[in-house]
């Protein structure tokens, strides 16, 4: 049953290209299951690489979308790939050439350190201190090294794999006096720390700690002001306080049982976080999903959509002090969450994908529902429009407030509205369609200013285009099955079972552990409602993942906050935290 | 009837009138905000949840009675007596009708009426400072520069009415309006005090000192139980206040034809209380610097506008 990983493409051209230009140097190209090419270089070259594949390539890889690391100690098929205790992974995406490209570096032994990359890419700043948080490996040169998602006070590094898992694992804990006095007293904000100074010539900074209860900070997140009067001059963001070890769970749960775990990632899209871990799985297992799945897929992914973007519009105008339309907003997406019941039997967090298709076929009389729908929120829009859109207090507090540039932009890793609010018009279902959205028509909307009020816009006209997929996908919802017949998929088809003893045992296993995902890598980036979301999986010939790394488009999206709201006032820091679009749990995972 | 029994049962009424009122209109308010925002609002406890007021109060007066410990415990208990007792004082030069009313005609009710919603912006100011939080302190802050500007158009757009009216007396300008309400002349005027009213009752859309999405309750964020409560009616009897004001400086008062004068009076100050709410539930809240900016560059020039023409006007007219 396990089977080596066949190689895609032996020499992809960026590997080719990198030769050419560092001669001297041994490259190793590793091949994975997805077609993004993985080059494994040297731990002293690596800066020279990244120097080279963001500033001097032609058609430069100009965003860092992921950095993350793997503890390769207990790995055991990994044929052509260099000796490493830790991994380091940087995942790094050209617009131009419309290409990835993945950048290893083996770390053996005690010296777990690397040159930092947070000069080259100002968002490798949180993605190395989760990295040093998750697994104690050192960016030296880092400006900040500190732990991000776990507490100050953590001992260990939670994804590394003798790290325990369960609670039940750590002993009892009980919480005394002293030590709530110690993780309180750890909890206190020295400015110091963060090369803040207490005053200036002229006058003592307040310092004001917003959140991580706070009504307009979306979750638990934590925002340190250094003020004065009610101008901002820095920012310090904490996060960590959602965290709830996803990453890890996905090491203990089998490749079927993680679905839900996944839904609560960014618990407001529900089923489109489904979405990029089974089509990763697949890719892993290499399962063709019939095409009736990937329209109903598709149509419950955007439906989906439809009720984030209708939170985010609602806490939008809510955060700028608008009190009702997030009423109406949050009846539409009632709205929307009764065809989700009656299509998936649950609404926010269905879990409803499965590896190979979806769960079930669609209900009796579905069609009538979604299309209902399709014709009543249009004509709502047009009415919240007026009502918000062009209201001119509205417009005072968003027309150039909290702007940011293209290129601000993609070197700190902006996808989703905010990216096409700058001007880009980089839309992954466009770009590099998945399950079927090339046979689908729709637009990619763009605006060009960056600031809060475009990053709007583009919210709305992505509602429009959504109820368009929507409605192509029940025109034209192709017939046959609802899940691939593939011996991987979950659970297994059953009409087979009971007809002889082996597909019974199959069956049997395949419900009971789980099914043998082949070993092997595989990244798949959707895009979701808040930008890119990617689920990388590393695949040990095992029912569990060996490795599940979650890039969500949220975590660097808040990381930019202090370069936007430098100067700004608190009130713009408000529209601006309601207009990234962004939850907790999808930031902290 | 004994004039002295007759002014006690006055002072009584309406102080009872205005505090059952303004307790009254936290239901109304849910009720109306239900209504445009398509939803029910509070329709559990008595006929159509009018009691809920009731309920309501009962819980706020058994919440913990809490002064921080870092709070500054004299100043934090008297500003919410103080926004209270300055706003039940300015109902003191409010015409009612022309017998009901406690001193409605004080030949400097306009000049009583500002300094004691001057006075009330104290309240704000000191439990921000008291409150020894820093989001109350930005709240504020707030509040002094808001109020303390607006006051001053709103000084300024009353002129027009003294100047037309040539008294001071609210009564004497009721009956000033006896062929043409003020809306009509100083119809400038009316939007300028509206615009400032709502700032001195710090409601939204200028409801910066509270400011929730921001500043979580502004000023009051530490208070608990019936001192917020008084907080809360407060404001409530500011919107009555200012509404009744209206009323009796544009919109003639008491008088009208057919109704009784004390059912025209409620009835114009409860179509200006309602307007309040509406302004609520419609529009979203500018920021700190565009509201002064608002203020000090279209407002001051506006009202100061109007009175120069009211001059004009009537130098060349009368």
């Amino acid at each position: 049953m396990l089977q080596q990983t066949p190689p895609i493409v032996p020499e992809p051209p960026i590997a080719r290209e990198l030769s050419e230009r560092f001669r001297s140097r041994t490259i190793t190209v590793q091949p994975t299951r997805d077609s993004i090419p993985t080059v494994w270089v040297d731990r002293d070259d690596l800066r020279e690489t990244l120097r080279y594949l963001k500033i001097e390539a032609a058609d430069p890889y100009r965003m860092l979308f992921d950095l993350t690391a793997i503890d390769e100690r207990t790995r055991t098929h990994r044929p052509d790939q260099p000796r490493s205790d830790f991994t380091v992974v940087y995942h790094l995406t050209s617009f131009a050439r419309n290409n990835d490209v993945r950048i290893k570096v083996a770390l053996t032994g005690a010296g777990l350190s690397l040159p930092t990359i947070s000069d080259l890419w100002p968002n490798a700043n949180w993605y190395e201190r989760e990295v040093w948080d998750m697994f104690g490996v050192v960016f030296t040169g880092h400006p900040h090294l500190a732990r991000i998602l776990t507490p100050p006070t953590w001992t260990g590094h939670p994804l590394r794999k003798d790290h325990y898992a369960r609670a039940t694992d750590m002993g009892i804990y009980d919480l005394t006096e002293e030590k709530e006095i110690a993780e309180q007293e750890a909890m206190r904000f020295c400015p110091e720390d963060w090369g803040m100074v207490r005053q200036s010539e002229s006058t003592d900074f307040m310092f004001l700690n917003m959140g991580p209860n706070h009504p307009s900070v979306h979750g638990v997140f934590r925002l340190i002001l250094q003020l004065e009067g009610e101008a901002i001059v820095d920012v310090v963001p904490e996060i960590g306080f959602h965290h709830r070890g996803a990453e890890k769970m996905g090491e203990r749960q089998s490749w079927h049982t993680y679905i839900p775990y996944t839904d609560r990632i960014d618990y407001l899209s529900g089923v489109m976080n489904n979405f990029p871990y089974v089509m990763a799985v697949e890719q892993l297992a290499g399962i063709t999903v019939p095409p009736r799945a990937q329209f109903i897929r598709i149509m419950l992914a955007e439906l989906f959509r439809i009720s984030s973007h209708l939170v985010f519009f609602g806490t939008m105008s809510q955060d700028v002090g608008q009190l009702s339309p997030v009423f109406y907003m949050f009846t539409d997406r009632e709205r929307v969450f009764q065809i989700i019941e009656a299509i998936c039997g649950f609404r926010m967090h269905p879990a409803w994908f499965r590896i190979g298709g979806v769960a079930a076929d669609l209900p009796q009389g579905w069609d009538r529902m979604i299309l209902d729908f399709c014709d009543y929120l249009p004509k709502r829009l047009d009415e919240y429009v007026k009502l918000v859109m062009q209201n001119r207090i509205f417009k005072l507090r968003t027309v150039g407030v909290a702007a940011y540039t293209l290129d601000e932009a993609i070197d700190w890793g902006v996808t989703g509205p905010g990216l096409r609010a700058c001007g880009l018009d980089w839309d992954l279902r466009k770009t590099r369609p998945y399950s079927g959205y090339d046979q689908l028509d729709f637009d990619v909307p763009v605006c060009t200013h960056g600031d809060c009020y475009d990053r709007v816009v583009v919210h709305i006209e992505e509602l429009r285009q959504s109820v368009r997929i929507i409605r192509q996908c029940v025109r034209n919802m192709p017939g046959g099955p609802y899940k691939s017949d593939h011996k991987l998929t979950t659970p297994p088809i059953k009409d087979r079972t009971m007809h002889d003893i082996e597909t019974l045992i199959t069956h049997f296993l395949n419900v009971s552990w789980g099914p043998v995902i082949p070993p092997g890598e595989a990244s798949v980036g959707i895009e979701a409602s808040k930008g890119m979301n990617a689920y990388y999986l590393v695949s040990d010939g095992d029912t569990m993942s060996y490795r599940t790394r979650i890039r969500t488009p949220s975590f660097p999206h808040l990381q930019m906050i202090p370069l936007i709201s430098r100067g700004a006032f608190v009130a713009d820091l408000i529209a601006l935290i309601g207009s990234i679009d962004f939850v907790m749990a999808d930031v902290d995972r | 009837m004994n004039p002295i029994v007759f002014g006690l049962l006055n002072i009584v009424g309406i102080l009872l009138a205005l505090v059952i009122g303004a307790a009254l209109l936290t239901w109304i308010e849910r009720r109306l905000l239900g209504f445009w925002q398509d939803r029910r609002g509070p329709n559990r406890v008595g006929p159509f949840g009018s009691l809920q007021v009731v309920a309501d109060m009962i819980k706020i007066l058994f919440k913990q009675d809490w002064i921080p410990p870092f709070a500054d415990p004299v100043v934090f208990v008297l500003a919410p007596a103080v926004v209270m007792v300055t706003t039940l004082m300015a109902f003191a030069v409010v015409p009612v009708t022309a017998s009901i009313g406690i001193a409605g005609d004080m030949n400097i009710g306009v000049l009583f009426f500002l300094a004691m919603t001057s006075l009330s912006a104290y309240s704000v100011v000191l439990a921000g400072w008291a409150s020894n939080n820093k989001y109350s302190l930005l709240g504020g802050m707030r509040a002094a520069a808001q109020m303390v500007s607006y006051e001053v158009f709103m000084g300024l757009a009353l002129l027009g009415v003294v100047m037309l009216s040539g008294s001071f007396s609210l009564a004497a300008i009721v009956r000033a309006q006896s062929g043409l309400w003020f809306v009509v002349p100083q119809f400038l005027g009316f939007v300028v005090f509206v615009i400032a009213g709502i700032a001195e009752t710090h409601r939204l859309p200028f409801d910066l000192p509270e400011g929730e999405n921001e500043l979580g309750a502004g000023f009051h964020t530490e208070y608990s139980s019936m001192k917020f409560g008084m907080f809360f009616v407060g404001e409530y009897i500011g919107i009555v206040l200012i509404s009744a004001m209206i009323a009796v400086l544009f919109f003639g008062g008491w008088q009208g034809p057919l109704l009784p004068p004390i059912v025209w009076f409620a009835l114009k100050t409860g179509v200006f209380v309602g307007f309040f709410i509406l302004l609520r539930a419609a529009l979203p809240r500018p920021r700190y610097d565009q509201l002064m900016a608002y203020g000090w560059k279209l407002m001051l020039p506006l009202s100061l506008l109007n009175v120069a023409l009211t001059g004009a006007v009537m130098l060349t007219h009368w």
